[in-house]
């Protein structure tokens, strides 16, 4: 079939009139040639805006370094001793619970960088240089061992010491920032508040502090600080033969990258297994979120039709077998699908196969064994899709069905025109959503199949990987495995988050934004 | 052709429903088997290894028997249920706490917060156990000790799950809030004496998924409880039963045994709430 039909150039951009000039399959081309030419200029405007954002922030703390500076020269005492003395004009103009705080901030501070800070941050380029080792001690006569650096500790508290000096600039400038606001109001005739009014304010203007102190706190110690630490290892050769301590590891640039990539190393073993799991686990993202997604649907309609009786019960079976904690299930189904277990042992009574020698091996086959998880977790997902589908097929308006049928739309024209778009329009965020979920779906895979079969292809310096093995499964492998090369998971770590990126960005442009969060309110 | 033309509307919906009665017939069968097989199969005292057959030829409760006296099941399964309570009441109130916030009050730099926490969930959460563990191995947490480092890991982050009931909140009116506001409420008193009473399916919802989500961690859990038995919860520990070939044969029947005790009180406990967990599921769809 020729692109050029009509006179149109599907390549160009065409006016509406011609657009609805086209066939079905021409508009599906139009549009999808047309999301492909957006791309660059796309990517352009992307780049741009972060651009922008750098720009931004680069103008922020010129404007800051100058307001520091004309604070300073307009500023009366109290200010200026207050650009050593942290507190000082907090506490002079009264403000003693805010000042004190801030001078102990200051205190504690110089305290910590000079007794450990310091340390710490001296060794943070080489991560230490003497590796603990055995030395003759002659007064015991024997050897002993001689503690040295330990590159994890120098990593680790080094990292701190910069994110608390970065803290500490930052409270210095709001100590400033401060005096300059408490001169301007006492010069307006204004009272400050005192620490009775703040903590007042916290249950009401400022609530959202109060509110989020906890969540944040766990969420900086337990998320980000790791994930900033793991990005960090995966520029060292941190594993499990340089633990930091028997061995010392320190920082190796770009090395790692570029033995993935197999860039200068002539060793391609490590980027063609990655290149295969990559792959397959985005197969398998596909195929697991899809068939779910329009299976669970089909079976949420046919429970709903009109006419069908025990909705109840259908739905409440389905539902039951959700609730049972997801591993048991997949655990014992792995087992039924083994070459010894019930499903061979079944068809070997029913005649189906008719010895030992035809057993099926779901596990040992490496297509079989992929299509057979894939199958498996649509019976694993198929109640929790059918649950979602359901309240939402129940908003759907009954009259756009009653004028579809009056017009004679059948069953099928109806799941097309009317439920399918709807669908798709209200759960596009949660496709998404659901779509990185599976790229990280590590119980079905690791329970079911372990990842296995191993497929000698995949063997690389991460070690052994297995045909169903997705990124997060073959990541836990490389930490957990014997050589434990931590700098070789935080590289694949990164690499999800940049795939999963770079999914969720596309998503975001191509899908118009269906939903505002004030909608509702 | 020609019958199928005459074959009248009513004939042609009761052939319809036919075809979807025997799917459904044929689907809940399908989704049952399993589960029938497992208790059927934790019955069985002939064999502990698999077998092609799934009625047990000699009944009884041995396999139970064994399991609370011979293996650590009872540590696992009381691990778990620790770890569920706690997670169940403090993450409720992070959730809780975070999504509200993110509803209801406006602030500087909620927009770019909620960016933060979007790109931070790219990352798989697994990569940060790496220097977790480490550092929960330096106070003493892992291992034996698994539990508190378990529910410190789990409860920490919780606040980025919070989409769920964030898009509850913002279905309540803000109407209510400025009415609230305009008779001298303080926002603290708005949420604990307006909103917190007009919340309780979301609130049930929370508490539920909080306390189910350790049951089925497998993850992890063993990551941190390592080789350690005592410090499993029961997915790490049911799955050690059974890793190797020698110990399936040795074990299958009793980990039959053992799903089967863990299923019990959370299907329970579950079924009894599920009105609020379907709200809950289906409102989490529409609005992400």
């Amino acid at each position: 079939m020729s692109i050029k039909t009509n006179h149109v150039n599907l390549f160009e951009d065409i006016s509406d009139l011609d657009y609805l000039g086209l066939t079905k399959f021409q508009s599906l081309l139009y549009n999808i040639i047309h999301f492909f030419k957006a791309i660059p200029s796309w990517l352009i405007n992307l780049f741009k805006q972060i651009g922008k954002i750098i720009a931004k922030f680069f103008n922020s703390i010129v404007s800051d370094i100058k307001d520091i500076g004309t604070t300073f020269v307009h500023g009366d005492f109290k200010t200026k001793i207050s650009y050593f003395v942290m507190g000082f004009g907090s506490i002079a103009r009264g403000q003693i619970f805010r000042g004190i705080l801030f001078f102990l901030f200051e205190v504690i501070f110089i305290v910590y960088m000079v007794t450990t800070g310091g340390y710490w941050l001296s060794k943070y380029p080489t991560l230490g240089t003497v590796s603990s080792g055995r030395q003759y001690d002659a007064k015991l006569d024997t050897y002993v061992t001689v503690p040295g650096d330990d590159s994890f500790k120098c990593l680790f508290y080094g990292t701190i010491t910069i994110i608390f000096i970065i803290c500490f600039v930052y409270t210095w400038r709001t100590n400033i920032k401060q005096n300059k606001i408490n001169e301007e109001l006492i010069k307006n005739g204004h009272s400050l508040k005192h620490a009775k009014d703040d903590a007042k304010s916290l249950l009401d203007e400022e609530f959202h502090k109060t509110l989020l102190a906890l969540p944040i706190t766990g969420i900086l110690l337990f998320t980000v600080f790791p994930i900033l630490f793991m990005v960090l290892v995966a520029f060292t050769n941190y594993d499990g033969a340089h633990d930091g301590y028997s061995n010392l590891f320190t920082w190796v640039g770009l090395t790692n990258f570029n033995e993935l990539f197999n860039i200068n190393t002539g060793n391609s073993q490590l980027s063609l297994a990655f290149g295969e799991i990559l792959s397959w686990t985005l197969i398998w993202a596909f195929f697991a979120t899809f068939t779910n997604y329009f299976l669970g649907m089909f079976v949420a309609i046919m429970i709903n039709k009109k006419g069908i009786k025990l909705k109840k019960f259908w739905r409440g079976v389905l539902v039951l077998t959700s609730a049972v904690p997801q591993f048991i299930s997949l655990l014992y189904i792995s087992k039924m699908f083994a070459a010894n277990g019930l499903v061979n042992g079944m068809m070997l009574r029913l005649g189906i196969i008719k010895d030992l020698s035809q057993v099926i091996r779901f596990w040992e086959t490496p297509t079989l064994a992929r299509i057979t998880v894939i199958v498996i977790n649509i019976w694993i997902g198929i109640p929790y899709l059918m649950l979602i589908t359901t309240g939402i097929l129940m908003n759907i308006p009954e009259d756009l069905y009653e004028s579809a049928k009056i017009d004679g739309a059948n069953a099928v024209q109806q799941f097309f025109k009317i439920t399918l778009p709807y669908m798709l329009f209200v759960t596009g965020p949660y496709l998404l959503t659901s779509f990185i979920g599976n790229i990280n779906n590590f119980n079905v895979i690791y329970l079911l199949s372990t990842g296995g079969p191993i497929n000698p292809k995949l063997l690389s310096s991460a070690g052994a990987a297995g045909d169903t093995d997705l990124l997060i499964t073959w990541l836990f492998k490389i930490t957990m495995g014997a050589e434990s090369k931590y700098y070789l998971a935080s590289v694949i770590g990164i690499m999800i988050f940049v795939v999963v990126s770079i999914l969720s960005l596309i998503v975001y442009n191509v899908i118009p934004s269906t939903r505002n969060e004030e909608d509702y309110q | 052709m020609a019958e199928k033309k005459h074959m009248g509307a009513k004939a042609k919906s009761r052939l319809s429903n036919t075809i979807i009665y025997i799917i459904l017939v044929v689907m809940t069968i399908v989704w049952l088997i399993p589960f029938i097989f497992l208790v059927l199969e934790s019955f069985r005292l002939e064999t502990t290894h698999q077998v092609g057959y799934v009625i047990p030829k000699q009944w009884g409760f041995d396999n139970y028997i064994k399991l609370f006296t011979k293996t650590d099941f009872p540590i696992w399964f009381g691990n778990t249920f620790i770890i569920g309570l706690v997670v169940a009441i403090v993450q409720t109130i992070i959730v809780l706490s975070m999504s509200y916030t993110l509803s209801r009050l406006r602030f500087k730099g909620r927009k770019a917060m909620m960016n933060v926490m979007l790109v931070l969930g790219f990352f798989p959460g697994f990569l940060s156990m790496i220097l977790l563990y480490k550092v929960l191995s330096w106070v003493g947490l892992t291992g034996s000790n698994s539990v508190p480092g378990l529910i410190l890991v789990y409860v920490a982050s919780s606040g980025m799950g919070y989409y769920v009931s964030k898009g509850f909140f913002d279905t309540i009116s803000r109407s209510l809030d400025e009415a609230a506001r305009i008779d001298g409420a303080t926002r603290f008193q708005i949420f604990t004496k307006i909103i917190m009473p007009l919340s309780k399916p979301i609130v049930i919802y929370t508490i539920l998924t909080a306390f189910m989500a350790p049951w089925g961690d497998f993850m992890f859990a063993k990551y941190i409880a390592h080789a350690a038995s005592d410090g499993m919860n029961v997915a790490v520990g049911l799955q050690n039963m059974i890793g190797t070939q020698a110990s399936l044969a040795a074990n299958y029947t009793m980990f039959c045994a053992g799903g089967v005790i863990v299923a019990i009180p959370i299907t329970i406990l579950f079924m009894s709430l599920q009105k609020y967990y379907v709200e809950g599921v289906t409102g989490g769809a529409v609005k992400g």
